[in-house]
């Protein structure tokens, strides 16, 4: 029997073009952020009424990560933001290599804000370095209050987490207090919001706190 | 599923050491999967076995290695084994917390049988 040791990381291959990637962005001052969530609790919805407040202050671009169809880049498209669409056919997350691919597609030189809505899926996208500033995590009441604990990786390594649908709180079975302090004993640091991209409230709040950070690049 | 690509990875970076026509010699190949990882072993196992059938690896076992989640407290020092739901020191309750390990998904070693 031979023996080969050779130790290497099975994501190496991501984590190289990842590296690229945040170098690029890094050299074209722009601040990345990547937004996970599980499906339906409001990712596109908050990058509309993200877009929709901010864009006279801040250049944003969006890349909208799905398994399947355009739609998600027609409801930013309608926002008069450059938005290229990744279609996964079938994958559960966005790699850095489309994103990469997908940054090409941009003729805009002076984007500021760059939005990366990766795949709905609470496990997978955690895993899966894009090359963003941050990671941030939306969790919407009708999903309940336990899913950070149930999927602790994808809340440990995000430095935001947004409580969508509050405007449900009287319909559905989650309180505001265990979901936070569950996402808190995975992540201490993890700064919170609470909003509704139906009603806007709270929405202020968040963008006042993304746009610090994108000034702050 | 995305234990389907780790698979695949796994295969490639193998690739890399062995040349063709000693894939059939290949026996073992390690791997470590931390508990932080986001890593399932047995789907991992699972998808492994499916995707070797198409490969030339006729012989091969795909060895997991799991890794504790381990970390160190930057208050009282100590090093600790969780659980992946509670981010906080057992010993004195702080969240001032490092990991030390549990967050690998790596390669390590690749056995080959001597050829006859």
């Amino acid at each position: 029997m031979s023996i080969i040791t050779i130790e290497r990381k099975v994501l190496e291959k991501n984590e190289a073009i990842a590296a690229a990637n945040r170098k690029k962005f890094k050299e074209r001052n722009i601040f990345t952020m990547n937004l996970v969530s599980s499906p339906g609790s409001g990712k596109t919805s908050l990058v509309e009424r993200t877009i929709a407040k901010s864009k006279s202050k801040i250049k944003i671009a969006v890349i909208e990560g799905d398994v399947q169809t355009d739609l998600d880049a027609k409801r930013v498209e309608a926002f008069n933001v450059p938005v290229v669409q990744i279609i996964t056919s079938g994958a559960c997350h966005l790699e850095a290599n489309l994103v990469r691919d997908a940054f090409e597609k941009f003729s805009d030189n002076d984007t500021e804000l760059l939005i990366i809505e990766n795949v709905g899926n609470l496990v997978c996208p955690a895993t899966y370095d894009l090359g963003e500033d941050i990671k941030v995590v939306i969790a919407s009441t009708t999903e309940g209050d336990d899913k950070p604990l149930k999927y602790p990786a994808m809340f440990r390594n995000s430095s935001a987490l947004i409580i969508n649908k509050i405007d449900l709180l009287p319909y559905v079975n989650c309180s505001i207090e265990q979901l936070k302090r569950n996402a808190l004993a995975i992540n201490p640091s993890l700064k919170i919001f609470q909003t509704s991209c139906t009603t806007d409230e709270g929405i202020d709040k968040w963008i006042e706190w993304l746009e610090s950070i994108v000034k702050s690049r | 599923m995305h234990e389907l690509s780790m698979a695949n990875e796994i295969i490639e970076i193998v690739n890399q050491y062995v040349a063709d026509d000693k894939k059939h010699l290949v026996k073992n190949i390690k791997v470590k999967v931390g508990r932080f990882s986001n890593i399932l072993p047995d789907s991992l196992s699972f998808c492994f076995d499916a995707i070797i059938q198409s490969t030339s690896y006729t012989n091969v076992k795909l060895k997991i290695e799991e890794v504790a989640l381990e970390i160190i407290c930057d208050q009282c020092k100590s090093k600790n084994n969780i659980e992946p739901y509670s981010f906080t020191c057992p010993a004195c309750g702080s969240a001032q917390i490092k990991l030390v390990s549990g967050s690998e998904l790596t390669v390590e070693e690749i056995e080959l049988e001597e050829e006859e």
